[in-house]
């Protein structure tokens, strides 16, 4: 075979053309790396919302929480069963929450955004070990006080410790803010429990969420609590409830960036055929020597392949280590399933960088395979004679 | 002959028997070769000459198995080289071929050692047996101390004594050289052809030359003419 080190080599001496063409696939590798990143990060951010000992219960074909009802008497039926863990207090590790979105303005601008109002019980934090009180304290029993997620603090107004926000006819002081460890509570407010279904006028709960006091107990009660008739309700693994939400956004955010970057990588293909032909018509007489010694044909197609999937890896490595910076970014949008503003990073993982690489090789490979099928069936007698 | 001359006489290394080649030009058959049939010795050195168009390069590029005859047959090392296939003749020319061109066709991107090791990327040899095998062919057309140098980096006559040193480094049963002085400068050139005398004197290289030069084909043993793709002469 033909020595890699010539399918290389052959690169690096035109640099500048390497560099353009490789660059212009970086680019369709950043866009495409930077979708796949943005759906990960969407999913990541919902996904360690949940922990996966935690179950949450909600009313029968409810989408979500913020669709959802679960009157009192059915969260104290759910309350007593023997599932639910004990906390160190002795009281069921269980909390029941109400869920209601409210319209608040973003700071520095007056476009409103939904956000997530949670109503928690005393055990809601130990329920969430990921969620840590950075600022404050948290609200007193039968206050009108709330603690603000850190990324509602930082982007809306009224959101920071101090401050106040009107909503149910009342005002609210935010007495603490807490990190939610980037995941999607950072995105919500919590208040009293009691406190916001009054203020709501809310009658029902909106969810019950309890700790698993065996993790693998879960299918015994959601089959008892699911065949009781006094019980509308769905019980899921809080892992799954989350990542049921994240699917739909994930899955329109990677068929945006698919079809995105295929009309993007048909361009740079056509930069990479447009090189690797250039490549091609200004060694004809070394690829014409290489015949003439003995190297089959297969050989000099493999040497310009191989010239192609390095150009395309290269661009595949720029795009990648551009793309990286994307995770410094944080951006927030809409999630469709439960109608509330989300806070999510770019999210890079290991799955991600082999799939961009592999996209990056395959453009190589479909603009270099024809200039290399050309090269391998040039005429030796022709390629001496025009070199 | 008689039996006691033809015992003496070294046997044919190439046989051409009836080796007839024409191209097509604008819908018309050009004929270039007609009807050829020599023998080329072993150990012999070799001068095609003959105008533009006579066919000396076709004629090479045939023997060399690089083009196709339309007739006959050509024996290389009792070989019958028209009836390989295209990979065949690939593999055929690694081991049986030198090549020497008039603009050397080395490899810029590699260097004075890669591309003589060129040709023994096609055989089995061990990594250490290769270098060893460039090691000596450089150092036999004297550019040992230039192994690392790239083409760029070096002179026409060093980068043909490179490409000399690709052709022999197989140890190919012919050396086939289309005019191997015809980029030259004087002194280069009557460097070149010193080493390839001295390959076929000392080496018994059976070396196949085409030139225009008279000077190039007074090196070599014989001398042959051909013109408008016939041979003219009796081997001088």
């Amino acid at each position: 075979m033909i020595p890699v080190s010539y399918s290389f080599r052959n690169l690096w001496t035109r640099r500048f053309t390497t560099c353009m063409t490789a660059g212009g696939m970086a680019l369709v590798v950043f866009v495409f790396a930077s979708v796949l990143m943005l759906a990960e990060g969407l999913k990541k951010t919902l996904i360690d919302t949940g922990s996966p000992d935690n179950v949450i219960v909600i009313r029968g074909s409810a989408g979500s929480e913020v669709q959802s009802g679960v009157e009192r008497a059915q969260a104290g039926i759910v309350e007593s069963q023997p599932e639910v863990a004990m906390g160190s207090d002795g009281s069921p590790l269980l909390a029941k929450e109400l869920v209601v979105l409210y319209s608040l303005n973003k700071r520095g601008s007056d476009k409103p955004a939904n956000v997530v109002i949670r109503g928690i019980g005393h055990q809601s934090l130990a329920l969430r070990p990921q969620v840590r009180l950075v600022q404050g304290r948290m609200p007193k029993p039968g206050a009108t006080e709330i603690v603000a997620g850190s990324s509602i603090a930082r982007r809306f107004q009224g959101g920071g410790i101090g401050e106040t926000l009107r909503f149910g006819m009342r005002n609210w002081t935010v007495v603490g803010i807490f990190d939610g460890g980037a995941t999607g509570f950072d995105s919500e407010i919590w208040g009293d429990v009691d406190q916001l279904m009054q203020a709501f006028r809310r009658p029902v709960y909106s969810s019950v969420i309890f700790r698993l006091a065996d993790s693998s107990a879960l299918d015994r009660f959601k089959e008892r609590i699911e065949s009781d008739p006094r019980l509308n309700l769905d019980a899921r693994r809080e892992t799954k409830y989350y990542s049921d939400q994240s699917q739909a956004m994930a899955t329109f955010l990677r068929i945006l960036g698919v079809a995105l970057t295929t009309i993007f990588s048909l361009g740079a293909m056509i930069g990479a055929m447009i090189t690797m032909y250039a490549a091609v018509a200004n060694r004809v007489g070394e690829i014409g020597a290489l015949r003439a010694i003995g190297f089959q044909r297969r050989s000099i197609l493999a040497a310009f392949l191989l010239e192609a999937l390095f150009l395309g890896l290269i661009g595949g490595g720029a795009g990648l280590f551009l793309a990286s910076f994307m995770q410094l970014v944080t951006i927030s949008t809409m999630n469709w399933q439960t109608f509330s503003e989300l806070a999510f990073s770019f999210t890079l993982t290991p799955e991600i960088c082999i799939k961009s690489l592999i996209f990056s090789v395959v453009m190589g490979f479909v603009g270099g395979v024809i200039p290399a099928i050309r090269a391998a069936r040039m005429n030796i007698v022709t390629a001496l004679r025009e070199s | 002959m008689t039996d006691a001359e033809a015992l003496s006489t070294p046997s044919p290394i190439v046989r051409l028997r009836n080796v007839s080649k024409s191209y097509r030009r604008g819908g018309q058959i050009v004929p270039v070769l007609e009807e050829i049939s020599f023998d080329i010795a072993e150990g012999e050195f070799l001068a095609l000459m003959g105008p533009s168009g006579s066919g000396k390069s076709t004629l090479l590029n045939l023997i060399a198995g690089i083009d196709s005859v339309d007739n006959g047959a050509i024996m290389v090392g009792g070989v019958d080289i028209t009836t390989l296939s295209e990979s065949e003749l690939a593999a055929w020319r690694g081991l049986n071929v030198g090549f020497i061109f008039q603009f050397y066709n080395l490899i810029p991107v590699l260097t004075a050692f890669e591309n003589v090791e060129l040709p023994l990327l096609l055989t089995r040899l061990s990594r250490k047996e290769r270098r060893e095998h460039v090691a000596l062919a450089l150092r036999i057309v004297g550019l040992d101390d230039r192994m690392d140098h790239r083409p760029g980096q070096l002179s026409g006559g060093q980068q043909q004594r490179v490409a000399i040193a690709r052709a022999v480094v197989s140890d190919p049963t012919i050396l086939v050289a289309d005019e191997p002085t015809g980029d030259l400068d004087r002194k280069a050139a009557e460097e070149i052809l010193h080493l390839m005398d001295r390959l076929n004197r000392e080496s018994g290289k059976t070396i196949i030359m085409v030139t225009h030069d008279p000077r190039a084909a007074e090196k070599a043993r014989t001398i042959r003419h051909l013109e408008k793709g016939f041979l003219n002469d009796v081997p001088s």
